[in-house]
C-alpha cells in the first residue's frame, strides 16, 4: 500500500518527460495529457487521503535502505492534505488555461513537473531530498513565468531564478550543517540526534537560521519577497494563479514539516530567541505586506503583496509552537492557497474580458462580468477574513493561539492586517460595483472555464470555511503527535 | 591567527566563494555576470560539503578495499553530485533567459532594460488602446 507514495511523484513526472517528444508529433497535445494526468493524480491523492484517514500514516523507504541511510517518503494527515491541494489546484488551473493558454506541449510538461516537485516536497522526510524537489518545482516555476508573452516575462523569470536559487542554496547549506552536526538527513533520525547534540549548539542554530531564511525566500516573507509581485504579474494568468496558490504554500509546509519532524517543538522552547526572531519576521511581514498591497495600483501585484502578509500569518502560527497555532497556520495556508489562486484567476478574467489591470480600471466591471465580479468580491471577503469564509478561521485560530501564549504582537498584527486588507479589498469591490466606467469589453476571450475557475475557488473557500472545524479535527492528531499534549 | 586558518583552508575558500558570488549577484548590472556569480556562490556551498567529508589519511570507501579505514565519507559526495546536476539545470535555464532578454531588448545589462514593471505596464496600456 505504501508503494503508492512514490507513485504520487512519478505519476506527473512520466507524462512531463514524454510531452516534449509528443509535442513534436501532435499539435496541442499538452493540455489533454496534462488533464488526464491531473485527473489521475487528484484521484490518487484523494484515495491516499482516505487511506491515511482510516488506516493511519503510510511510509516507505525508497530502495529498501534502512531509514537512516535511505530516502524516506511518508504521508500523514498533514502531508495528505497538501498532496491533495497540489493535485486539486493542478486540475483546477487547467480549466483556466484551456482557452487562455499557453498551448505548447513543453509548457504543460513544465506544469506537470511543477506539480511533481511540489508533491515530492509534501511527502519526503529526507532533508536533502526536500532540496531536490524544491529545486525541481522551482525550476519549473521559473520557466513557467518565462512563458508569459510580455516584455518583462524573461527579466522577471531571471530575477525569480536568481533570488530563488540563492534561497534554495542557503537551505542546502543549512542541510549541510545539520549533516555535519548529526550525520543523518532523515527527519525522524534528526529529531533524536539533534536532541542529543543539544538545541543550543551553535551548528544547530546556524543550520536552523539558514534553513529558515532559505525557505523564507520561497515563502516570500518580507524582506525576501521582492521576486513575487513581478513574477506573478509577468506569468500567463492561468499559471500565475497556480503558482500563487501553491509555490509559497508548499514552501511554508516544508518549514512546518522541518520544524515539527526534524527540529521538533522542543527546539523552539529551548531557544526563546529563535521564537522571538521568527515572530518578529512574521509580524513585520504581515503588516508591511498589507501596507504594500494598500499602496499598489496594479491588481495582480496587489494580490502578490497580500500573499506576503497572509503567509506571514501562517509563519506566525507556526512560531507559536502549540497545536492550536500550528493547525491554525496550516488551515490558513490551505484557505489562502484556494482563495489567492481564485483571485488571480478572477483578475485574469477581468484583464482578458474588460481590459482592466489596475484598481482604477476595474470601475464598473461588474456590469460586464457579473459572475466573475461576484466571485472576486466573495474571495476578497474571504481574504480579509470574514466568516463564514475559510480565511476567517485560519486567522481566528492563529490569533486565539497567540492570545493563549501571550504573544500579543502576533494577535495585534493579525488584527491590523485584517483592517488593512479590508481597506484594499473594499476599494476594489467599490470600483467593481459602484464607480462608473467603461472598459474594453471583449467577452470572446473569456471562456466559461476561466469564469468557472474563480467561482469554484470561491465555493471551495466557502465550503472549507463551513467545514473548518472538521479540518481542524482532521489535522489535530498529526500535529499533536509531534508537539505533545 | 594564520595557522588555524590554514588548517581550514577549504572552508576559507568556501567563504570567499560564497561572499564574492553573492556580491556579484547583487552588485553587477550585467546579467551574464550575475549568473556566473550564482555559480560561484553555489560552488562555495558544494565545497563545504566536500570538505566536511574529508578525513585525514582517509581512503576511498570501496567495497573491494579490505585494508580497513579510515575512509572518507561518501555520502556528501553523492549529495553534491546531485546538487551539481541541479546547478547545471539552473545555469542552463538562466543562460536561456539571458539569451532571450538579449534578443528581445538588445542588452543584458539590468540598468538598460526597458522592462521595469511600471514602464512595461505603460507599454501594455498603449498596445491595448490601439
Amino acid at each position: 500500500m505504501s508503494d503508492l507514495i512514490p507513485l504520487l511523484v512519478t505519476l506527473p513526472v512520466v507524462p512531463a518527460a514524454l510531452l516534449p517528444l509528443l509535442g513534436r508529433r501532435f499539435d496541442r497535445i499538452g493540455w489533454p495529457v496534462a488533464a488526464v494526468a491531473t485527473v489521475a493524480q487528484t484521484g490518487l491523492a484523494s484515495w491516499v487521503l482516505w487511506r491515511v484517514a482510516t488506516d493511519g500514516p503510510m511510509r516507505t523507504v525508497v530502495g529498501g535502505f534502512p531509514a537512516i541511510l535511505g530516502i524516506e517518503l511518508a504521508v500523514d494527515r498533514l502531508s495528505a492534505v497538501f498532496v491533495l491541494l497540489v493535485a486539486g489546484v493542478g486540475l483546477w488551473g487547467l480549466a483556466y488555461t484551456r482557452r487562455d493558454g499557453p498551448r505548447s506541449a513543453t509548457a504543460y510538461a513544465l506544469y506537470l513537473l511543477l506539480l511533481a516537485g511540489l508533491t515530492g516536497m509534501a511527502v519526503t522526510r529526507d532533508a536533502f531530498n526536500l532540496y531536490v524537489f524544491l529545486e525541481i518545482s522551482a525550476l519549473a516555476g521559473y520557466a513557467l513565468v518565462a512563458t508569459g508573452d510580455g516584455l518583462d516575462a524573461a527579466p522577471a523569470a531571471l530575477q525569480y531564478l536568481l533570488v530563488g536559487t540563492v534561497g534554495a542554496s542557503l537551505y542546502l547549506l543549512g542541510v549541510g550543517y545539520l549533516y555535519i552536526a548529526t550525520g543523518t538527513l532523515n527527519m525522524g533520525a534528526l529529531a533524536t540526534q539533534l536532541a542529543a547534540v543539544g538545541y543550543d549548539d551553535r551548528l544547530v542554530l546556524a543550520a536552523f537560521a539558514l534553513i529558515a531564511v532559505g525557505l523564507g525566500v520561497k515563502v516570500a516573507v518580507f524582506p525576501l519577497h521582492t521576486w513575487k509581485p513581478r513574477a506573478y504579474r509577468a506569468a500567463p494568468p492561468g499559471f500565475a494563479a497556480v503558482l500563487a496558490a501553491l509555490v509559497s504554500t508548499i514552501a511554508a509546509y516544508a518549514l512546518v514539516r522541518i520544524l515539527l519532524s526534524a527540529f521538533t517543538v522542543a527546539f523552539l522552547s529551548a531557544n526563546p530567541l529563535v521564537v522571538v526572531v521568527l515572530q518578529a519576521g512574521a509580524v513585520v511581514s504581515i503588516v508591511v505586506g498589507a501596507l504594500l498591497a494598500l499602496l499598489e495600483r496594479d491588481v495582480r501585484r496587489m494580490l502578490a503583496y497580500s500573499s506576503v502578509s497572509q503567509l506571514g500569518i501562517a509563519v506566525a502560527g507556526l512560531s507559536l509552537g502549540t497545536p492550536l497555532g500550528i493547525v491554525g497556520g496550516v488551515v490558513h495556508l490551505v484557505g489562502h492557497a484556494v482563495m489567492k489562486g481564485g483571485a488571480f484567476a478572477a483578475a485574469g478574467v477581468v484583464a482578458a474580458g474588460y481590459g482592466a489591470r489596475t484598481v482604477d480600471e476595474y470601475a464598473n466591471a461588474a456590469d460586464h462580468l457579473p459572475v466573475t465580479s461576484a466571485a472576486f468580491a466573495t474571495l476578497g471577503v474571504g481574504l480579509v477574513g470574514i466568516p463564514p469564509m475559510v480565511g476567517f478561521f485560519g486567522k481566528w485560530y492563529v490569533a486565539l493561539g497567540a492570545v493563549r501564549e501571550g504573544a500579543w504582537a502576533v494577535a495585534a498584527a493579525v488584527l491590523v492586517s485584517t483592517v488593512l486588507s479590508l481597506a484594499y479589498f473594499a476599494r476594489l469591490v467599490q470600483r467593481l460595483y459602484l464607480e462608473p466606467g467603461e472598459g474594453k469589453s471583449d467577452r470572446a476571450t473569456v471562456s466559461s472555464g476561466m469564469v468557472a475557475a474563480g467561482v469554484v475557488a470561491a465555493l471551495v473557500a466557502l465550503g472549507l470555511g463551513l467545514a473548518s472545524a472538521g479540518l481542524v479535527d482532521f489535522l489535530w492528531p498529526s500535529v499533536q503527535g509531534v508537539t505533545g499534549p | 591567527m594564520i595557522p588555524p586558518l590554514l588548517d581550514r583552508a577549504p572552508y576559507v575558500v568556501a567563504v570567499l566563494l560564497v561572499g564574492s558570488g553573492l556580491y556579484v549577484i547583487v552588485d553587477d548590472p550585467n546579467l551574464v555576470k550575475k549568473v556566473l556569480g550564482l555559480n560561484l556562490f553555489q560552488t562555495g556551498i558544494f565545497l563545504v560539503f566536500i570538505a566536511a567529508a574529508f578525513r585525514t589519511g582517509g581512503r576511498a570507501p570501496l567495497v573491494a578495499d579490505s585494508s580497513g579505514g579510515p575512509y572518507v565519507n561518501p555520502l556528501p559526495h553523492v549529495l553534491i553530485l546531485t546538487a551539481i546536476v541541479v546547478g547545471v539545470s539552473v545555469t542552463a535555464l538562466a543562460a536561456a533567459l539571458v539569451v532571450r532578454i538579449g534578443e528581445e531588448q538588445g542588452t543584458v545589462r539590468v540598468d538598460e532594460l526597458d522592462s521595469a514593471p511600471e514602464s512595461a505596464e505603460e507599454t501594455a496600456e498603449v498596445d491595448d488602446g490601439e
